[in-house]
């Protein structure tokens, strides 16, 4: 297929570092619109924040740049206002599970008709690699030098807990898999997540070695450690250190809140 | 000329207002003094197709306000003190963005969470610079139940009409009052929708410097597809970081009321003909201020008052010209003088500014402002 039908070929070149994952999902996402064949008129892309948060300018939907942790809250406006429009929210890990937290469970909580791509490479990249909370524990960043204090959150488990539709997880190397889950996404009614997990050489790679350096190796990592979550229930705590776990954490069909909230407007007339 | 009267408080005015300037869509969290108006919104915006979510905080209200404003609603949330400083920061995307919406700050005691069920003016301050960076903003202040109607009417109205936010500066004491309030169509502010634009897609431009004019806003989902960003841009939209474009693009923000100061202000003046001492006032204190101006001027003092409905822009001629006709000035207000200082810029002969403050929660009463003419005769 022709990338470029969605980009704007203009606001080439891209930010993005040498080895970064962010254009695999971007890549998948534009796969995915062409096999849905949306259109480009009805699609909006709203962004947070950071690395993730410059692909809305690289694409030729309406986009929106938001303010920091916040896309989530823009689209849910933007949505209840205009349910016919396909909203993409896409985010990083500290955009949407730091600052946009609360957004992001209270998003799910909602189970609004919104398909939400995180982006997750464990560090604030744009800043120059900050913990974030993915980074696992006792990781080396800039802002933890001597070894990572906290724990890491499970986005996927989190998004599943506050009642999204559909929830899967999928490293950046699994290509086919990621367009598979991006494709459930749009597809769901309700709130739907699929948490990419992207490398960052630059800032991740060059701290924490040991899950690979450069982006390749990185891929290469992720490769060999990743394992799906049937396999992983059958393995203890101690074994599933160091796993990358992927697969479908969630996939059903309770009415979406536009469904509730259609309900609750004709109760008003 | 048709007339509706009705006992009404001024928050559910301020609600019944917005419906009857056709807000489509409110988001809000709940705050104490404000919460009348998220209650009324969730019941009587559904009956008009419009759409009330209560969201998760009061970042999350004005974003998701934001966003319904982009999908070509008009849209508004509400709230108080501490809720305004959550917004500021999308507050300031909005004006970055230029996206046009209202936000209603009904004030209360501060800093922090200072007196909630109490009246305050303390964020006049906070409604101008709030955010960060350089930026204009309008804000409005109503000090009936009927001008509190109207008001939020003429809000949506300026903000469709020049892309931008539009805040009204409540007081608890007008939000909670109740009073009578007899609309009529003749005192009907105009209601003012957004136009689409008028070029094609291929050649439209969301951020078109038009001088002394503001581009127009295509809602997303029409066929104009573009970019939407908080970052410096040019006139496409996209971000920039070219020191000229930069200049140009923050220049033209600034500059966006300045042709049309005489339209977005506007104020409220009795006995500025003839008199030496001026009251300047705004909110709940000027209705304080005409009882004491009456009462002063049957014992033949020379007091007239301007009250001030546009808050910001600040009318700084009007200020300028009737410093000129008097000895003296009285600025009764329920913060320590965040508007008093504002005209002593306004003040080449260096009249003599008297302050009269409040932040203890309490009004303002006719015999405080009373006292200060009579002692000042």
């Amino acid at each position: 297929m022709d990338y470029f039908k969605y980009l704007r070929k203009d606001k080439m070149p891209h930010i993005w570092c040498d080895g970064c994952g962010n254009g695999i999902v971007l890549k998948s996402i534009l796969r995915t619109i062409d096999g849905v064949k949306w259109d480009k008129d009805e699609i909006v892309l709203i962004s947070g924040i950071g690395c993730s948060g410059r692909t809305s300018g690289y694409v030729d939907f309406n986009t929106l740049h938001t303010t920091h942790g916040r896309a989530l809250t823009f689209a849910t406006g933007m949505k209840l206002s205009n349910p016919e429009l396909k909203i993409i929210v896409l985010s990083g890990d500290g955009d949407a599970t730091a600052i946009g937290g609360n957004h992001f469970i209270h998003a799910a909580r909602r189970n609004l008709d919104l398909n939400l791509i995180v982006l997750n490479n464990n560090i604030y990249g744009m800043t120059g690699g900050q913990v974030s909370p993915t980074t696992p524990h006792q990781k080396i960043t800039s802002t933890t030098p001597h070894g990572n204090p906290d724990f890491a959150f499970d986005i996927s488990d989190l998004a599943k807990s506050a009642g999204a539709n559909f929830v899967a997880r999928v490293p950046a190397v699994m290509t086919n898999k990621m367009d598979r889950y991006i494709q459930k996404a749009f597809q769901k009614e309700g709130f739907a997540v699929v948490e990419t997990l992207t490398p960052c050489p630059t800032s991740y790679g060059r701290a924490n070695t040991e899950t690979g350096e450069t982006g390749v190796e990185m891929l290469q990592y992720q490769k060999e450690n990743s394992i799906s979550i049937d396999k992983a229930k059958q393995l203890s705590r101690s074994e599933l250190q160091n796993k990358i776990i992927t697969g479908i954490y969630v996939d059903k069909e309770d009415p979406s809140y536009l469904e509730h909230y259609q309900q609750n407007q004709d109760n008003a007339n | 000329m048709s007339e509706r009267t009705s006992l009404i408080q001024g928050n559910v005015a301020i609600a019944r207002g917005a419906i009857q300037a056709g807000c489509k869509f409110f988001a809000g969290y709940p705050i104490t003094p404000s919460s009348e108006i998220a209650e009324t919104m969730s019941e009587e915006l559904p009956e008009v197709g419009g759409r009330f979510i209560q969201m998760e905080d009061e970042i999350a209200s004005i974003g998701a306000t934001i966003g319904a404003s982009l999908a070509g609603d008009k849209a508004m949330t509400a709230t108080s003190g501490p809720g305004f400083s959550l917004k500021q920061e999308n507050l300031g995307f909005a004006v970055m963005a230029e996206i046009p919406l209202v936000v209603i700050n009904i004030q209360r005691g501060g800093p922090s969470t200072g007196i909630p069920t109490k009246a305050s003016q303390g964020d006049v301050m906070q409604a101008r610079y709030g955010s960060h960076g350089d930026y204009p903003i309008i804000a409005l202040s109503p000090a009936s139940v009927q001008e509190s109607f109207y008001m939020s009417i003429r809000a949506f109205s300026l903000a469709e009409k020049y892309r931008t936010p539009v805040i009204i500066l409540g007081d608890e004491i007008i939000a909670h009052l109740t009073e009578k309030v007899t609309l009529n169509s003749e005192e009907m502010p105009e209601i003012i929708e957004r136009e689409a634009p008028e070029v094609s897609p291929e050649k439209y431009l969301p951020y078109q410097r038009i001088s002394g004019g503001v581009a127009k806003l295509a809602p997303f989902g029409q066929g104009y597809r573009y970019h939407i960003s908080g970052l410096v841009h040019d006139e496409t939209g996209f971000p920039t970081n070219d020191p000229e474009e930069a200049k140009k693009q923050l220049e033209h923000l600034n500059n966006k009321f300045a042709p049309h100061k005489d339209d977005i202000i506007y104020s409220e003046e009795h006995h500025t003909k003839d008199m030496d001492t001026l009251i300047v006032a705004y909110g709940a204190p000027a209705r304080s201020a005409r009882r004491a101006l009456h009462i002063a001027r049957d014992n033949g003092y020379k007091v007239g008052l301007l009250r001030l409905k546009t808050i910001w822009p600040f009318p700084e001629e009007k200020i300028e010209n009737l410093l000129n006709e008097v000895k003296q000035v009285i600025v009764p207000e329920m913060n320590r003088g965040q508007i008093a200082q504002e005209i002593k810029k306004y003040n080449p002969h260096n009249k003599e500014i008297m302050q009269i403050n409040k932040i203890n929660g309490e009004p303002i009463s006719p015999d405080e402002i009373l006292e200060l003419i009579e002692q000042e005769g």
